[in-house]
């Protein structure tokens, strides 16, 4: 008799009763790891800004490079922490709905902030 | 949650602490700040963004006294939440699930994160970077 009770189709599937599978680990991992460096990066470059008046502040901000790595950074930084936020959230809200609300919120302003901080990279980027 | 009247677990009162339950909540608790510091970030790139008068107050609020402290604890904030998932990472890969090398890792993260937060304090306090 076979013991494994899942249905074979969903077994190859490997999606699991969430119906996504390993993603929201694995990407969970994958921008952890681009965040090693990207964070390490930006401090770096907070750290050759100590001190510098705004011209120079907004003429490295509007490099192509340092601009490409910020989006990067910001982009990243988000979706690790709404990542993050979640799995906290899932373990520790046992009212549901308030799960639920705090889910939907953290979501809200973590696309916010990222569209906030990607639009000003832009700007000064774009020089406008 | 069903309120059942049964004893829950784990029982967080009764546990002898123990490094490896610290790193691990620890890791948790730093990433929540790390997250509302990510929030900081965006109000210092859109404060470059909106002009010299933001950025000005962005840097004199960053640059005081109290702004600092809380720079001081966000950085070391950051660097054990770095140097823990780094951890993390080598062992989703499978390394260092012995009892003995989670404890000394454990350790390696809080020691390294103290360590980097003073490297960088130390330049940006005592350096002349005019």
């Amino acid at each position: 008799m076979n013991k494994d009770l899942r249905n074979p189709l969903a077994r190859a599937r490997g999606l699991g009763s969430a119906k996504e599978g390993v993603s929201h680990w694995m990407l969970q991992r994958v921008t952890a790891l681009g965040l090693i460096f990207l964070t390490l990066w930006f401090i770096g470059t907070i750290l050759s800004l100590l001190h510098a008046d705004y011209a120079t502040a907004r003429a490295t901000l509007g490099k192509p490079w340092n601009a490409v790595l910020l989006i990067a950074l910001i982009v990243t930084m988000f979706r690790h922490a709404t990542l993050g936020l979640q799995v906290v959230i899932e373990d520790y809200v046992h009212t549901r709905w308030l799960e639920v609300a705090s889910l939907v919120i953290i979501k809200f302003i973590a696309v916010l902030a990222a569209l906030t901080g990607v639009l000003a990279v832009l700007r000064v980027a774009l020089g406008s | 949650m069903a309120q059942t009247g049964r004893p829950l677990s784990p029982h967080l009162q009764v546990y002898k602490w123990q490094v490896q339950m610290v790193s691990s909540i620890l890791h948790r608790a730093t990433g929540i700040i790390n997250a509302v510091g990510s929030l900081v970030i965006v109000w210092g790139l859109a404060s470059i963004a909106a002009g010299p008068e933001a950025f000005a107050t962005f840097t004199g609020i960053a640059g005081s006294a109290f702004g600092t402290i809380l720079l001081i604890a966000w950085t070391l904030n950051f660097f054990y939440h770095l140097c823990n998932g780094i951890r993390h990472l080598a062992q989703d890969a499978g390394a260092g699930y012995a009892v003995q090398s989670f404890i000394r890792s454990s350790w390696m993260s809080i020691v390294g994160a103290v360590v980097l937060t003073a490297l960088v304090w130390a330049y940006v306090l005592t350096g002349s970077h005019a």
